[in-house]
């Protein structure tokens, strides 16, 4: 089997504006290691799509790219649900911080008209 | 149980036009208590109005709804020291002349919740919507073990063991703040009684509720009580300040 050009380059380009963004400072690494991990493996298996045909046989599964369509929806499923819950998670933490922003200006507000009669 | 340490909490969203009037009728009924008026976002005067009304007034920086604007009142009366809060709604659909019973009720149980549904009552729905609340009582009646006929009812009121238990956790989802709350109340093992009140018709309506919207808000209630049925300790960070 030959190396799949098309998918390398995708692997490829997608690898290095990953880590282009981890350099700019604008992705965290909890995410961006998902990423590169993701991109790695997909261009491994472009330069070397044996390795994914070896697979493939050893776990009994009929083509390669069923078995690479399967994996990579499983993983993005995992990923977004992930995303979901960091999403909630911030939210609460806003909603939090927005309550506590408001008692706080409360208390700001009943000091500075104390002083005010004073 | 003292009525000096009592609450009453507003919450509010773009209510300048009913706001000052809810608050000076609170007044009149309970001259001893203290008014607090959340303004959940409000892009209007309602903080304003409610200041010159003479409400203590806590401004959230954004809209968070019922839920959130709620938790900001527990939280409140918690670092205050409140003993009682009553929740009344800031469009004038609540009677304040009912405040008297729904705080004696919080000498026998934790919460008290008014209900629309006894028999002086003008307050009328009918067909799926009917169902749903009908269903969605009998489900929290079931839980508690004691009556509650109208669980949507925002006008309730809390005490200590309540306020302590709803400054750290309070629903912020859709029906989380009505329904989802007493369900976390029922969990805790507080108790919760009903008491009947008057509840006006709004001014300004809702949209009209059909049958699909009925669906759709029995569904969401079924899922906020199940959520919190399964939910283990839900903990948001609370400090001591």
């Amino acid at each position: 089997m030959t190396p799949d050009i098309l998918a390398g380059l995708t692997a490829a380009v997608t690898f290095v504006f990953v880590f282009y963004l981890l350099r700019k400072g604008v992705l965290r690494e909890k995410y961006a290691v998902l990423w590169l991990f993701f991109s790695a493996a997909a261009l491994f298996f472009a330069i070397f799509p044996s390795a994914l045909s070896w697979i493939t046989r050893t776990l009994g599964v009929t083509t390669p790219a069923n078995l690479l369509f399967f994996t990579t929806v499983v993983l993005l499923v995992l990923v977004s649900i992930q995303l979901s819950y960091e999403l909630s998670r911030h939210e609460m933490r806003i909603r939090r911080l927005a309550e506590e922003v408001a008692l706080l200006q409360q208390q700001i507000d009943e000091i500075r008209d104390t002083d005010e009669r004073e | 149980m003292t009525t000096a340490r009592s609450l009453v909490a507003i919450p509010a969203w773009n209510e300048e036009g009913s706001i000052a009037d809810v608050i000076e009728k609170v007044r009149l009924n309970q001259p001893s208590v203290d008014v607090l008026v959340v303004d959940d976002g409000s892009l209007d005067g309602t903080a304003h109005v409610a200041r010159e009304a003479g409400a203590t007034v806590v401004s959230l920086p954004f809209n968070v709804g019922v839920g959130g604007a709620m938790r900001t009142a527990f939280l409140h009366a918690r670092r205050e020291g409140y003993t009682a809060l009553v929740q009344v709604d800031a469009d004038g659909q609540h009677d304040p002349a009912d405040l008297d019973r729904l705080l004696a009720g919080l000498t026998d149980a934790d919460i008290v919740v008014g209900t629309r549904f006894h028999p002086e009552s003008m307050y009328f729905v009918g067909g799926p919507r009917r169902w749903a609340m009908v269903l969605l009582s009998r489900a929290l009646s079931i839980m508690n073990r004691g009556r509650i006929s109208d669980p949507t009812s925002g006008f309730r009121s809390a005490g200590p063991r309540a306020i302590e238990l709803f400054a750290v956790d309070y629903p912020a989802d859709y029906l989380g703040d009505t329904v989802g709350s007493l369900a976390i109340a029922i969990r805790k093992g507080l108790t919760i009684s009903e008491a009947p009140v008057t509840m006006y018709f709004r001014q300004f309506g809702r949209p009209s509720k059909n049958a699909l919207w009925s669906a759709l808000y029995l569904g969401r209630a079924t899922l906020a009580i199940i959520a919190t049925s399964l939910q283990g300790a839900r903990r948001t960070k609370e400090d001591t300040a």
